[in-house]
């Protein structure tokens, strides 16, 4: 059986992405979101001693986030609640009937099977970037998933434009090899 | 016309098509990439496999955390660390 170890010192650079991108297409709020990452990593530090070995870091501190989500959605539960009862839907006898059209489902909404999909293929980007070395995995994500522009990159990590260019070409590569490997 | 203000390498027909993805490369580079996809098939797998990773990164819609958001969560984390060690 594998015996895994944790490394709490880690724990921030190498997952902290995966975790965020994993709350927030749960919570669609960036601040909320952040706030649950913050608080699993706070949990996982007090709840070390539990820790069995069994599973991987990134699979114990999902589980613990999992739960935290949960209890986020509890307590906004009976707030959300209500909001549902209060939205009736137009009294208004003139527009009667017009319920049914405008609560005819959206051809262009998102299904369940979209968004598992994605969330899957989020997660296996995500464990291809976990294989690149860190700079080069911090560079595309600016890039690639901020959408930062090149001298923002530059300036905030102290490289030169050749250099960056040099990291996302590596970066690009290695994860279209992984990609290949995992989802293509 | 000087061969080289057309005709470049591999490498840097990769490079172009790098910078192709996030949409800054020029006029005048795409022009030269166009010219190398034409007749290169080493290039021609490039660019299709990188295309290739650009929609699949984009269909995902995956989001990470800005610089600034990781360090207050880095911050938090580590006072509670400290306590730990």
């Amino acid at each position: 059986m594998a015996n895994h170890q944790l490394n709490p010192n880690n724990w921030i650079d190498l997952y902290s992405d995966y975790l965020f991108n994993y709350t927030i297409s749960r919570v669609n709020d960036r601040e909320i979101a952040q706030d649950l990452v913050s608080e699993t990593f706070l949990a996982g530090l007090k709840s070390m001693s539990n820790f069995k070995g069994e599973a991987s870091e990134r699979t114990w501190l999902i589980s613990i986030l999992k739960r935290k989500i949960i209890d986020y959605y509890r307590k906004i539960n009976s707030n959300k609640g209500k909001a549902e009862v209060r939205m009736t839907y137009n009294s208004d006898t003139e527009s009667e009937g017009d319920w049914l059209e405008e609560r005819v489902a959206d051809p262009f909404d998102m299904t369940a099977e979209d968004k598992m999909q994605n969330a899957e293929l989020g997660d296996a980007i995500y464990g291809c970037l976990e294989k690149l070395p860190h700079k080069q995995a911090q560079v595309f994500k600016m890039k690639t998933i901020l959408d930062y522009d090149t001298e923002t990159i530059c300036n905030e990590l102290g490289i030169t434009a050749s250099n960056l260019w040099v990291l996302i070409h590596r970066a690009r590569t290695a994860l279209a090899d992984c990609m290949e490997e995992n989802w293509f | 016309m000087k061969k080289s203000f057309l005709f470049i390498s591999c490498e840097e027909a990769k490079h172009i098509c790098d910078k192709s993805q996030y949409g800054e490369a020029t006029g005048w580079e795409r022009i030269k990439l166009a010219i190398r996809l034409s007749w290169c098939r080493v290039t021609r797998a490039y660019s299709n496999r990188n295309n290739k990773l650009t929609d699949v990164v984009k269909n995902a819609e995956i989001e990470c955390l800005k610089n600034d958001e990781r360090k207050k969560i880095k911050q938090q984390f580590e006072q509670e660390l400290m306590k730990h060690q």
